[in-house]
């Protein structure tokens, strides 16, 4: 059911009042893809998807789907549907009659329009609820409810307004896989509306990093994760350290960052190359650095700090160091190197990494440089 | 804090219980003492004893000659209440609907209707009948009383509406687009079921302040009385247990709207559930 839809969104614009909500936004997302939007509250991703959806008309700008420009066309002609954030199930009327709302409106038969709204809710195993009203459901099963509601209407593309941030942790996990699953089974677009970091990596084929109207990275969930463009996009998505420095010198393929009395990282140079002189931001993963109590001679590749917190996370072990560098410094360790010689907080440590795990940030600070006001993580 | 250790509760319990014994004794006691002595004797008068017990005061009601033209006042004040109902509720709810979006001049418009609240009724009475006379048009109760009732019961409409919309979130609206309804669809369909409960108590409050309005209609009415107005006539030249049978009778009509209306507000707002029960006991009983 359903057929797949490209969604393209050409120098799109949205104005409220003043203010930018969406800034001239250029985005293609193939179709049948898991794509996620991204960002703190307020980056406009909650914007783009209303436009997706008509629900707010683009100032200026084009979008297409499946190559057709559908701005000012209502959302059924446009092939989509939306997932609500607090899913906008219809308070007076069944599950049932909820699914089947659409069929109604389009003037489907009655009986025609259970006996298919009955279908789709054994797709969303939900069949016996189909007499409850939403009042007596739980979150898990409202959500499932208001996806066969969009779903009868045969979307190419469903748009879904975070649509796990109602739920409690387990059920959120578990629907997660579910929504992953109800994608790839039907090969239609979804686009995903989050501000979750680990919800976005987990589901997305693409993810779509966006801070104040702009999109930031947008990339597979492991490029965006790995290869980081920006110091926004790498401190957003956590899981890495980020310096800046002035490139002093690049020799034998090796470009040298000088941090001034922090010392200075080196690595191999690869495209594109950073000019000698400018300032370059570069980010290395938490888990790709390693601790050690010996005060071992060499500035090149380490940062030194003082322990300021511990926690135990079962496999690993995260260590915040601080004055290592101007935000907090962390090092995820693997468990088993934790414990052959664990420290305390109190303690001054030496941090150390390889060249090869240095990722240059080729797109600079980004445009706030600090996703929230203090670092998440 | 201490824990509380018995069940006793404290005197102010026992302060506020008795004030609201007295606020209930003075709300009630009058209006017990008028049903109570409405059904005086034959020969009863004014004031207790009851000298016997008897419905002959009712049925003093309906002779025009004795007590004055109840079934005419009667006559003409249903049918006035039941179209101030229906006006109150159409405009009421365009105009929730109307405010839901911003538009120039929304505030001017809403203290302009607000302001017709504030001015006494009196007043008001007086200006439309002076006004209906200046343009020679007769003042009647379907004309310029509906007007002056109007004045009343659509700023009072309004204000329950906005308190109504204001609860009703808008993505029921926008999931209706959504799924292919249009304006009027998701109007039918989605807007008017939901804010029904609202709707059943704005046409309550059309027909209960029609019904009882007195001030607006003094000047308004015309010739022929509205009951308020004929009932307050009455208690000008007429002296007997009639009156208190008035009274009652108009109490009960008031209280069979009122309960009309909570009824319907409980029987749409239980009757899912009822069929959900239904339902699966029927299932149960299949299976």
């Amino acid at each position: 059911m359903g057929r797949p839809g490209e969604v393209e969104l050409v120098d799109c614009t949205k104005h409220f009042g003043e203010t930018a909500a969406v800034d001239r936004i250029n985005l293609k997302i193939a179709a049948g893809t898991y794509c996620c939007l991204l960002g703190p509250s307020g980056c406009g991703k909650t914007t783009i998807l209303r436009m997706i959806a008509c629900h707010e008309s683009a100032t200026s700008g084009e979008v297409r789907i499946d190559g057709e420009n559908v701005v000012g066309l209502p959302p059924v002609r446009r092939g989509t549907a939306m997932m609500f954030q607090d899913y906008a199930l219809f308070p007076h009327l069944s599950c049932l009659d909820n699914v089947a709302f659409s069929l109604k409106m389009s003037g489907a038969a009655k009986a025609d329009r259970r006996e298919r709204a009955r279908r789709i809710l054994a797709r969303v195993q939900m069949v016996q609820f189909a007499d409850r009203v939403p009042a007596q459901l739980s979150g898990g099963q409202k959500q499932r409810i208001a996806l066969a509601r969009a779903l009868i209407t045969n979307p190419r593309v469903l748009l879904l307004d975070e649509p796990l941030s109602a739920l409690d942790e387990y059920l959120r996990l578990q629907m997660r896989g579910e929504l992953r699953r109800m994608q790839r089974d039907l090969g239609i677009t979804f686009i995903h509306v989050t501000h979750t970091q680990p919800e976005a990596i987990a589901l997305a084929d693409l993810v779509v990093v966006m801070d104040q109207g702009h999109i930031e990275q947008a990339a597979s969930a492991q490029d965006v994760y790995t290869k980081p463009l920006t110091a926004y996009v790498a401190r957003f998505m956590g899981g890495q350290n980020v310096f800046a420095g002035r490139v002093s010198e690049i020799t034998n393929g090796v470009v040298v960052l000088d941090m001034t009395e922090r010392g200075r990282i080196e690595f191999p140079a690869s495209n594109p190359i950073p000019s000698i002189g400018s300032t370059a931001h570069v980010s290395v993963r938490r888990d790709r650095i390693h601790l050690t109590k010996q005060n071992a001679a060499g500035i090149v590749n380490t940062v030194s700090g003082k322990v300021r917190a511990i926690e135990y996370q079962g496999t690993w072990v995260k260590v915040t160091l601080e004055g290592a560098t101007s935000e907090d410094f962390v090092v995820n360790l693997p468990d088993t190197e934790f414990f052959v010689d664990t420290v305390n907080p109190g303690d001054t440590v030496r941090a150390y990494w390889k060249p090869l795990d240095v990722h240059l940030l080729v797109g600079g600070a980004g445009r706030t440089d600090r996703p929230y006001a203090s670092g998440q993580n | 804090m201490r824990a509380p250790t018995t069940d006793r509760r404290p005197w102010t319990f026992y302060v506020l219980a008795a004030v609201f014994t007295l606020f209930v004794l003075f709300l009630y006691g009058p209006m017990a003492c008028i049903y109570i002595l409405s059904f005086q004797g034959p020969n009863g008068g004014l004031t207790f004893p009851l000298n016997g017990v008897s419905t002959d005061w009712f049925g003093a009601l309906f002779y025009q000659q004795r007590t004055g033209d109840i079934a005419g006042a009667f006559s003409r004040s249903i049918p006035l209440a039941l179209i101030v109902l229906t006006v109150t509720v159409v405009f009421s709810l365009a105009a929730g609907l109307g405010f839901r979006r911003r538009f120039v001049g929304a505030g001017l418009i809403f203290y302009a209707a607000i302001a017709s609240l504030i001015v006494p009724g009196l007043v008001l009475s007086v200006g439309i009948g002076l006004g209906f006379q200046m343009l020679d048009i007769p003042p009647r109760w379907y004309s310029s009383a509906l007007g002056a009732h109007l004045s009343w019961t659509l700023p009072f409409g309004l204000l329950i509406m906005f308190a109504v919309f204001s609860r009703l979130n808008r993505s029921y609206e926008e999931a209706a687009r959504d799924l292919g309804a249009s304006t009027w669809q998701t109007l039918r369909y989605v807007v008017i079921p939901i804010v029904l409960p609202g709707i059943i108590g704005v046409a309550l409050f059309g027909f209960t302040l029609s019904y009882d309005e007195f001030p607006r209609s003094w000047l308004t009415v015309g010739p022929y009385n509205t009951l308020p107005l004929e009932i307050w006539a009455m208690t000008t030249n007429i002296t007997s247990p009639a009156l208190y049978a008035l009274g009652t009778v108009t109490t009960a009509i008031s209280f069979v709207v009122i309960t009309a209306a909570l009824t319907s507000i409980a029987v749409i707002q239980s009757h899912r559930t009822r069929r959900r029960v239904a339902r699966e006991q029927a299932m149960h009983a299949g299976s």
